[in-house]
């Protein structure tokens, strides 16, 4: 890639922390800096001078940056992007309004569609047609852009999103509306659907086209500042930007599709997930990402991450699903539940505990925070139990208001149900802990799967306290905590491959197999995934991934079935055919006879080859761990508050047990060994939770 | 822990457990639409998935697309028991139906029920219900005479016997079918799902240490009905009748509803409804209830999930004979849905009498489907392509108390409308617009939502068969409180100017342009009280003309498009 400089260096800008991870040939060192909402890149810079300094080196030694900020996203829902319009085919102007035709709520008379990012008002349209083969129906009518382009100009619009149905076919319409629009007004910047997501279903071409232009005037100032700002800092070091894929790219990919940036942190959590996943060589996991208003689940299988080509931005109530606009593009599946450490209890209309969404995110935080919070949340609530150690929370910096937390615990919850605080505190663990489940639970069955016998991988502030009692509401049987939890995502970025995926519709079947037209599409989507792979990694050896999305006819359900390597030829349909009936019978255990096959849709990945890491094992030896200390939780088996030893992590050497009920604690959180778990420090140091008995 | 235990915490499971209980139903409706093949199971969630306990009562159902299985599952269950009482039940069995008045109304809905077993004792039931893609017959259409043109109908019957799976009826369902492996397919898919809800509800029950369902069965019914009663109660007492015209397809139809309430109690009656239709728009009456009780749900305490307790507050009933709402055996009820979609504003046309704050104007309500057809032998054209496609588009909701109503958005079904880039890949067809329909949206303080635009042509220059079954196209969604009506639905072929009717098969020539305009929703209030920046706005959207404007709402604006202060107050008086 570029001359040997040891460094390579994560950083990861959060909501309220920016996280920096620094991987100097396996040595680590990392920082949590609070984020500079305002300036970001201030953020940044800090964090890079902050682990410069402790590890020692000079900021030249650095030779790679990785880079994954949430600020896309924070643009979207906050409604931050630019002045955007949108031109469509004359005829579909309200392809946004109409959308799905849906309620996203079944029984709330009262809801609102989401809010569009474009007004009716910067919905324009142009007379041109295409059909459903690509064929032009009628010409591009220039003349009926002007109208739009003087409308652009008064109303001050800055960038413009282009979808014009069935350009995913054929893009020459889009093209040249975007070649009149930069002659015309060559200071508004344009997205073309047939660029950002070249699919078929115009509703969500067209979110993808407006998500995209929507955030990228920002985008692209701030990537551009924050290259520059970096070499004015001294690094000469190549920046790359993580996508919601999991993948990296380089700054230019990242400048030209910055809809690909909305979900980049979350998932560098998960790509730690998978390493570990690796090196401990489990091979069921779901990834658990608790930190302080959310917490995400996403499933692992043979050490990678559920993926899926569809997401939801701007949605108008933010944990219901189909409330949102819908954007196609690569993303490593995650949901997404309103449990954190924020989140705020409350009896709801039934009599019932209830927890969250709502959240006291960190300001004004739980009442335990003492900084003006008054309603009880989870993190009280496990104050209350005992789990929370009030002198020693994030890292000593302040001390936690034990009797607060007791007294908005048994007013607000104990009190209406008759309850003391304890009982009332175990009940908001229990309901949100439940939540949790039930969310992973849907969540793979969704997947077809089962959650049961697998492994917990827990990270984030909070997920270490909570993963050993969802592991015994799921039936998990092994729970593991990483390394520094707490910065979970920007240590993920440090193994992230330079990667690019495309995915390009194309209706065939197997059975009336178009070999030219797949081989095109094919050489097509190879030449360009390559192209942007190579300009961030020159050399080295590429993985290569071809995919068909096959189902039988009118399925709901679509495999992503391989496509052999080599030449497309006249067997490749019949090959297709024989491995999505091999994947269907060991899915679904049987085949459909008579139903023809479909392909929807075709996808290509080119990511670096990154070297697996190297394997952890659970000592032979183990030896019971010296407590450094105790405390007093509550006991659901003894209906009262009893005494657990306690452990810290940074004493805990490979090899050492600790048998739960018990706690270990390090800096940016605490990890529970629940009543019935056993704890082991692996090779790795991870800490591996099993259930005994 | 144990069941007599009655510590505070084991009160907190309680809840605990009614979680896990909607928690289980969840993942076996996901489990179901997983692998089901029916395109509107796909695409909307026209399933249901319930979890019962040992007496047959529902103690919690999952939230999915579509209304109409709301009720009708639960009544369903106590059918099954009636055909195989809980001592005759073993370890493996599965039963089936799909018989329109004992299921969900027509027989493309399959409902099966399945006996949940922990350590070989009977523990509850399971059930799911799942539209399936043919049952043979005429199909889908109102066209059969009786419900025996209308498919093939299998009263309860053992599917799995024991673990054993009845291969007899498996074959006879396929043999009876258009598409038999996805019958097949779709049968399996129901059987996994009831599969994975039992073992579920038994991890659950191991779990928790727990060997039977009453304890939080009788948790959930208590606390849910307590609720549901008391939102009721808020309700004046009182008698309170309303009455529909709708469209019909041989005739026009009334559909009337006699409201009750005293205290707590909320009773329903249909009598003085129309008889029924010699078509298959006919209303089993537990659908009918499913509808009416989904309005009424979303108008008291929607917050308590359903269940055997929130589900009994409500007593609907009609005529033993001569009701179009309560159709008898063997009535044709393939369309059923038509008039049972209309069901919540009926049961509004009652409420308002009473809570009028609450309530909200008529809306387009029943879906405008379009089923089209081309390249059978009816169509003469040279190299025409056969095709048969039923996409699903909508028109706007009511207005509602304090907003404006949905443009183009379904409700009460919640069945998504198509993408004109799918239609025109799986068929030869063109469409020219779909477009919101300006001044659709009926006037009102409160506006109605809008319908929509769409005109479309064969690419072919072929007819095209359309198999109309859409109603409000002679009787539109009335407005409420000085509201104005909502526009009502066209169906018109552009070139003749020629209406087509809002039911039945009717062909589009060669060369036509088919206009098909959806309904828009009623206004709420007198429109001119809505405040004339908002009406400014609309024209500026081009949601509202400025005749309308200036007609409808007493607004006139100025050649730039403010409002004209001093020629609206003239015309607002």
């Amino acid at each position: 890639m570029s001359e040997r400089k040891p460094g390579r260096l994560a950083v990861d800008i959060g909501g309220t922390f920016t996280d920096v991870a620094l991987d100097l040939e396996g040595r680590l060192v990392t920082a949590k800096t609070l984020t500079t909402p305002a300036q970001p890149i201030e953020g940044v810079l800090n964090g890079i001078r902050s682990v410069v300094e402790s590890a020692g080196i000079s900021p030249s030694q650095i030779g790679t940056i990785i880079h994954g900020t949430t600020l896309a996203s924070n643009a979207l829902i906050e409604r931050k992007g630019a002045r955007t319009g949108f031109i469509t085919t004359k005829g579909f102007r309200d392809i946004l309004e109409i959308a799905y035709e849906r309620r996203y709520d079944q029984y709330d008379l009262m809801i609102d569609k989401p809010e569009m990012l474009v007004g009716r008002d910067h919905c324009w349209t142009v007379a041109e047609r295409m059909d459903a083969t690509g064929a032009v129906i009628s010409p591009l009518d220039e003349a009926s852009l002007q109208p739009v382009i003087k409308e652009i100009r008064v109303q001050g619009i800055e960038s413009v999103a282009v979808c014009l149905l069935h350009s995913y076919l054929n893009p020459a319409h889009e093209r040249r509306v975007r070649d009149l629009l930069q002659a015309a007004c060559p200071e508004v910047s344009v997205t073309l659907s047939s660029d950002v997501c070249p699919e078929i279903r115009e509703y969500d071409r067209a979110c993808t086209a407006i998500g995209n232009a929507y955030i990228k005037p920002l985008m692209s100032a701030y990537l551009t500042g924050l290259s520059g700002a970096i070499e004015d800092e001294g690094l000469e070091a190549s920046l790359f930007i993580m996508t919601s894929g999991g993948g990296m790219t380089t700054l230019e990919t990242a400048i030209q599709a910055p809809i690909r940036l909305v979900e980049s942190g979350p998932s560098g959590g998960a790509i730690l997930a998978c390493q570990v996943a690796e090196q401990c060589g489990v091979e069921k996991v779901v990834a658990f990402d608790m930190g302080g208003t959310t917490a995400k689940l996403c499933l692992i299988e043979n050490y990678k991450p559920h993926r899926s080509r569809q997401f939801e931005i701007a949605r108008a109530a933010r944990f219901i699903k189909g409330s949102g606009l819908p954007v196609r593009i690569p993303v490593i599946e995650m949901i997404e539940i309103g449990a954190g450490g924020g989140s705020i209890a409350r009896i709801d209309a039934l009599g019932r505990i209830a927890v969250g969404p709502d959240s006291a995110s960190s300001d004004p935080g739980p009442v335990c925070y003492g900084k003006g919070g008054t309603l009880p949340t989870v993190t009280d609530s496990d104050l209350v139990l005992g789990y929370l150690d009030p002198d020693n929370f994030a890292e000593g910096r302040f001390r936690l208001d034990r009797s607060g937390a007791v007294n908005a615990v048994a007013e607000q919850i104990g009190a209406p149900l008759g309850f003391e605080a304890t009982v009332a505190a175990y009940g908001i663990s229990q309901l949100v802990d439940e939540s949790m489940a039930n969310a992973a639970r849907v969540h793979a069955a969704e997947w077809g799967q089962e959650v049961a016998g697998g492994t917990l991988i827990a990270t984030g502030g909070n997920g270490p306290l909570h993963a050993s009692r969802i592991a015994n509401k799921t039936g998990i049987d092994r729970v593991i905590i990483p390394r520094s939890p707490g910065v979970g995502s920007a240590i993920g970025f440090l193994s992230a491959p330079v990667s690019y995926e495309i995915i390009r519709s194309l209706y065939c079947r197997p059975s009336a197999f178009d070999v030219d037209a797949v081989s095109q599409l094919i050489a097509d989507m190879e030449a360009e995934a390559r192209g942007i792979v190579r300009a961030g990694a020159r050399d080295g050896e590429l993985d290569e991934r071809r995919v068909a999305f096959m189902r039988y006819d009118g399925q709901g359900h679509e495999l992503e079935v391989a496509v052999p390597t080599g030449p497309v030829t006249a067997e490749t349909g019949e090959v297709l055919r024989r491995n999505f009936e091999d994947m269907y019978l060991e899915m679904f255990g049987r085949l459909v006879p008579g139903v023809d096959i479909e392909i929807i849709n075709w996808a290509f990945v080119a990511a670096t080859k990154s070297t697996p890491p190297a394997a952890a094992s659970l000592p032979t030896e183990t030896r019971d761990a010296p407590p450094s200390g105790e405390a007093k939780v509550y006991s659901r088996r003894d209906e009262a508050m009893i005494t657990i030893a306690t452990f810290t992590r940074a004493d805990l050497a490979v090899g050492d047990r600790v048998q739960g009920p018990a706690l270990i604690a390090e800096a940016q959180t605490t990890t529970l060994v629940d009543h019935g778990f056993e704890a082991v420090i692996d090779t790795a140091e991870n800490i591996v939770i099993t259930r005994i008995g | 822990m144990t069941e007599t235990q009655n510590s505070a915490a084991a009160e907190i499971e309680l809840q605990v457990m009614w979680n896990r209980l909607q928690s289980v139903v969840d993942e076996q409706a996901q489990a179901l639409m997983h692998t089901a093949f029916s395109p509107i199971v796909r695409e909307s969630g026209d399933i249901s998935a319930g979890v019962f306990d040992v007496q047959g009562r529902m103690l919690a159902q999952a939230v999915t697309g579509t209304p109409g299985h709301i009720n009708t599952m639960a009544e369903s269950v106590k059918y099954f028991t009636e055909y195989f009482p809980p001592e005759t039940m073993a370890e493996g069995d599965t039963y089936l139906t799909n018989d329109p008045w004992l299921g969900s109304g027509h027989l493309n809905d399959f409902v099966l029920v399945q006996p949940s077993f922990l350590d070989g004792k009977l523990v509850g039931m399971v059930s799911c219900t799942s539209h399936l893609v043919d049952l043979g017959g005429l199909g889908m259409g109102p066209d059969g005479s009786d419900v025996y043109d209308e498919g093939l109908l299998i009263p309860p019957i053992k599917l799995v016997d024991a673990g054993a799976m009845n291969e007899t009826l498996l074959a006879l369902i396929k043999s009876n079918s258009r598409a038999p492996f996805q019958n097949e397919g779709d049968v399996y898919a129901l059987i996994a799902c009831c599969d994975v809800a039992s073992a579920r509800l038994a991890a659950m029950m191991k779990e928790l240490e727990i060997t039977s369902l009453d304890r939080v069965g009788a948790y959930i019914f208590d606390t849910s009905r307590r609720i549901t009663e008391a939102a009721i109660a808020e309700v004046p007492d009182g008698t309170y009748t309303y009455t529909m015209r709708v469209d019909g397809y041989d005739f026009e139809i009334d559909m009337v509803a006699t409201m009750t309430v005293e205290g707590s109690k909320l009773k329903v009656d249909f009598g003085g409804s129309s008889p029924c239709s010699r078509y298959g728009i006919n209303v089993p009456l537990n659908y009918a209830t499913a509808y009416s009780v989904f309005g009424l749900r979303c108008i008291f305490a929607p917050e308590v999930p359903n269940n055997a307790g929130s589900l009994g507050c409500f007593e609907i009933t009609a005529p033993e004979e001569g009701c179009i709402l309560n159709a008898p055996r063997p009535a044709p009820v393939a369309q059923r849905h038509i008039l049972g979609q209309i069901m919540p504003d009926l049961m509004y046309g009652c409420l308002h009498q009473a809570i009028p704050d609450r309530i909200p104007a008529e809306g387009s309500s029943c879906m405008y489907d379009l089923p089209l057809r081309g390249g059978f032998e009816m169509n003469k054209g040279q190299g025409a392509t056969k095709y048969a496609v039923e996409v699903t588009h909508n028109g706007g909701t009511g207005a509602r108390p304090g907003k404006d109503g949905l443009s183009v958005a379904a409700f009460p079904s919640g069945v998504y409308g198509a993408q004109v880039e799918i239609t025109e890949s799986v068929a030869p067809l063109l469409f020219r617009r779909r477009e919101l329909r300006a001044d659709s949206g009926g006037a009102g303080k409160y506006r109605g939502g809008l319908g929509q635009n769409i005109e479309l042509e064969s690419r072919e220059n072929q007819p095209i068969t359309l198999f109309a079954t859409v109603d409000r196209v002679k009787f539109p969604a009335l407005g409420r409180d000085g509201g104005l009506s909502g526009a009502p639905g066209v169906l018109r072929l552009m070139h003749a100017e020629q209406m087509l009717n809002g039911k039945g098969k009717q062909e589009i020539p060669a060369g036509e342009v088919f206009d098909f305009r959806t309904p828009g929703g009623g206004g709420l209030g007198d429109p001119k009280e809505r405040p004339a920046e908002l009406v400014a706005e609309d024209v500026r959207l081009g949601l509202v003309s400025r005749e309308a404007a200036q007609r409808d709402y007493g607004v006139a604006l100025t050649p730039g498009g403010e409002v004209d202060a001093q020629a609206t107050q003239s015309l607002r008086g």
